[in-house]
């Protein structure tokens, strides 16, 4: 009974790691600019893309005919070569068995380009501005963001490969000196939980030990003073919004060999992100990682069999129920700061 | 009741004019086809009850489709075990509706601002979700509820043998088909107009506006303000499942999608486009989204070509790849940026741009005071 639960609980990592993730984005935001950002789900279907994008400039092949060998069809056979592995050779098979991290390189840069013009060029415009309109303008890009990407890359899921040496899972049970065999996890879900949380580590770092980070937090309490000292805090504004598209992007770009992205995985994935930050407490970083991780358990154990034959449909609704039951009983959710986003 | 003001009655009956005459003067426009008619008048239905909720007092609803969706069911649900006629479909439709709203607003209504807007998405996607799964033996899930030859119909099997053939929704045994299903809509939109005209002008309008503009004034003025949100949640609740039960009356499928959030988002897109806060903005609204969304589906490739024809070779090639993005599949991204672009630069939607337009053409003369014209800067409820 205990490696059931067991077992639960760590399926529920990975899920809601990536809940975390983009909630951790939603926050930041929140927390700085005070802008309710629905293209944020956008965001990480973007980053997602990005990955998308860089396997296949990677897996771009040339096709030469070769006459002196025969295809079992007996036409000359078309022989095929990944430009990369002609160019770079055995680093270049490596480039493109590991693509997915690797995209990481290039989500980087791309997603802080795309934040900072997302913010500069209109966001900026709407932070005084009722939050309904705020609202309603990310939602306006949002839409354009999945339907570009629609009209690119088409309306089916993408499938990205893992890594060959990611593949399979992995024994927790022995190695936690449980019965072997037992609870058994895909490595690559394993590797995801580590990546974020060495990304939401990373994120409380840079806002509690550096000189940057300081300054953004005090402007996040107080945005006026702080610019009466002479800080230019909308600058900063700006590059945590870059930042929060980063870590929305490069959580999608590892997300991507979990599940195939399509265009819409934004949108799923935002609506339930949504209700992670309100349950975890409008504007609180550490109520949005909290929340997300135990949204994402909770619906693992939902999903569970034996309490699905109890509750008929629970796995679909937990989230939503939750949510329900805490701003009901909890009016600021888990670790919401008193005077945020109240009536 | 009855006592209108000029101006009011003015609108009515030009409101009323327009839309009886809709098949006429939209010959010319290539839309006056009784299937698109049909959807015009029901969404407009749909948006007129949501601006009642929204434009009114600024709560901003992220789950009407599932009003929505639940009158579509309730109808369905009527035509199969009454009577396949529409008249107690839509008195079923409206009831279930509206008490579904009340138990969904007085849950939601206990916050208001972003957390309110998340509530109703959430009680929305539970709605859909269950729909899909828990729910199918009342939904039928995927397949969606459809009229057989087997429904029970108890009440017409009272009065005789049913009619051979496939079932159809009738009114008082005339067929709902075409034009009739058309008229038989505007007949409901008129209404609908109508009712939401007098509440925008009644004091329970003017209340919600109140409530919009300053609720904490309102409370410390004295009123408890939850009494006149929870009725006009119902209302527009009750005005969004008459919406779906037309459109199962004309169309007899109801499917869980109509719940989905996207569907929310539709109609929160038609109100905002049309000018939120208006009486006719919503309605123009949601008829400017389903003409174009007809209009720009259905072209393709080929009339591009032949559009883009004037161009040098090779440029009209280009142009041809760059325009089809935004026409046929690619529509929603042609309508996503129009969206951004009348959130940015044009709040109130096509109302503002028509009274701006009118403040141009006639700088002099004091602008026509439209009965439906709000306060320049209006503060929804936060």
């Amino acid at each position: 009974m205990f490696e059931v639960i067991f077992l639960q609980f760590i399926n529920g990592l990975d899920k809601g790691a990536a809940y975390a993730l983009i909630a951790l984005g939603l926050t930041l935001v929140f927390g700085t600019l005070g802008v309710v950002n629905f293209a944020h789900g956008a965001l990480f279907m973007l980053g997602a893309f990005c990955a998308v994008l860089f396997r296949q400039l990677l897996t771009l092949e040339t096709i030469t005919i070769d006459p002196t060998q025969l295809s079992p069809w007996g036409a000359p056979l078309e022989v095929r070569e990944p430009l990369v592995q002609a160019w770079f050779g055995d680093f270049g098979a490596v480039l493109v068995n590991y693509s997915v991290p690797f995209s990481i390189i290039i989500t980087i840069p791309i997603m802080l380009l795309i934040g900072i013009a997302l913010e500069r060029g209109i966001i900026k415009h709407f932070y005084k501005r009722p939050h309904a309109e705020q609202i309603l303008v990310t939602f306006g890009l949002a839409i354009v963001a999945q339907e570009l990407i629609k009209a690119f890359f088409g309306p089916n899921p993408i499938p990205q490969p893992m890594p060959t040496d990611l593949r399979g899972a992995a024994d927790i049970g022995a190695f936690l000196g449980m019965q072997a065999n037992i609870i058994t996890y895909p490595i690559w879900r394993l590797v995801y939980f580590l990546f974020a949380a060495i990304i939401i580590g990373g994120v409380f770092a840079f806002l509690q030990f550096t000189t940057f980070g300081m300054v953004v937090r005090a402007g996040m309490a107080d945005r006026e003073t702080v610019g009466l000292l002479g800080i230019n805090i909308d600058r900063r504004f700006t590059i945590m919004f870059g930042l929060a598209a980063v870590v929305a992007g490069i959580a999608g770009v590892m997300y991507t060999p979990i599940l195939p992205p399509n265009y819409h995985i934004g949108m799923d994935f935002l609506v339930l992100s949504f209700v992670v930050v309100v349950v975890g407490g409008m504007g609180s970083l550490p109520g949005a990682v909290a929340a997300g991780f135990l949204l994402g358990i909770l619906q693992s154990f939902a999903s569970m069999t034996q309490v699905k034959a109890l509750i008929p449909g629970i796995d679909q609704v937990i989230i939503y129920l939750v949510a329900v039951v805490i701003l009901l009983v909890l009016p600021r959710g888990l670790f919401g700061r008193r005077g945020v986003m109240e009536a | 009741m009855l006592a209108m003001s000029r101006n009011d009655l003015l609108l009515f009956l030009g409101f009323t004019i327009v839309v009886l005459a809709m098949p006429i003067w939209l010959q010319p426009f290539g839309a006056a086809y009784p299937d698109l008619l049909q959807r015009f008048m029901i969404f407009g239905i749909f948006a007129v009850g949501f601006n009642i909720l929204f434009g009114l007092t600024g709560y901003l609803s992220f789950g009407h489709a599932a009003f929505f969706g639940v009158g579509s069911y309730a109808a369905v649900w009527s035509f199969k075990l009454l009577s396949l006629d529409a008249i107690p479909a839509m008195v079923f439709a409206i009831v279930i509706s509206g008490v579904f709203a009340l138990i969904i607003a007085y849950l939601s209504l206990r916050r208001s601002g972003i957390y309110f807007s998340i509530l109703t998405l959430a009680f929305a996607q539970m709605s859909y979700s269950l729909a899909y799964s828990v729910l199918t033996p009342i939904t039928n899930g995927e397949t969606g509820l459809q009229l057989t030859l087997n429904d029970p119909r108890y009440v017409d099997r009272m009065f005789g043998e049913a009619l051979p053939g496939q079932p159809v929704p009738t009114l008082l045994g005339q067929s709902l088909g075409g034009f009739a299903g058309f008229y038989f809509c505007a007949i409901f939109l008129i209404l609908g107009f109508f009712i939401a005209q007098r509440v925008t002008n009644s004091p329970f309008g003017m209340m919600l506006k109140g409530i919009k503009s300053n609720q904490t004034r309102m409370n410390y003025t004295g009123f408890n303000t939850r009494p006149y949100t929870l009725a006009a949640f119902v209302i527009s609740g009750m005005y969004a499942g008459l919406a779906g039960a037309l459109l199962a009356v004309t169309d007899p499928l109801a499917g869980a999608e109509r719940m989905q959030w996207t569907a929310s988002g539709e109609v929160v897109l038609m109100t905002i486009l049309g000018g939120a806060g208006t009486l006719v903005g919503p309605v123009i609204g949601a008829w400017l989204i389903k003409y174009f969304e007809n209009i720009f589906s259905a072209i393709n490739d080929s009339i591009l070509a032949r559009f883009w024809d004037f161009l040098p070779d090779g440029l009209d090639h280009a142009a041809v790849v760059v325009s089809g993005k935004f026409v046929g599949e690619g529509w929603f991204l042609t309508l996503g940026l129009v969206f951004v672009l009348i959130v940015v630069f044009l709040p109130g939607g096509v109302m503002e741009g028509v009274r701006r337009i009118t403040a141009l053409v006639s700088p002099k003369s004091k602008p026509p005071a439209s009965p439906e014209s709000t306060s320049p800067q209006p503060q929804p409820a936060e």
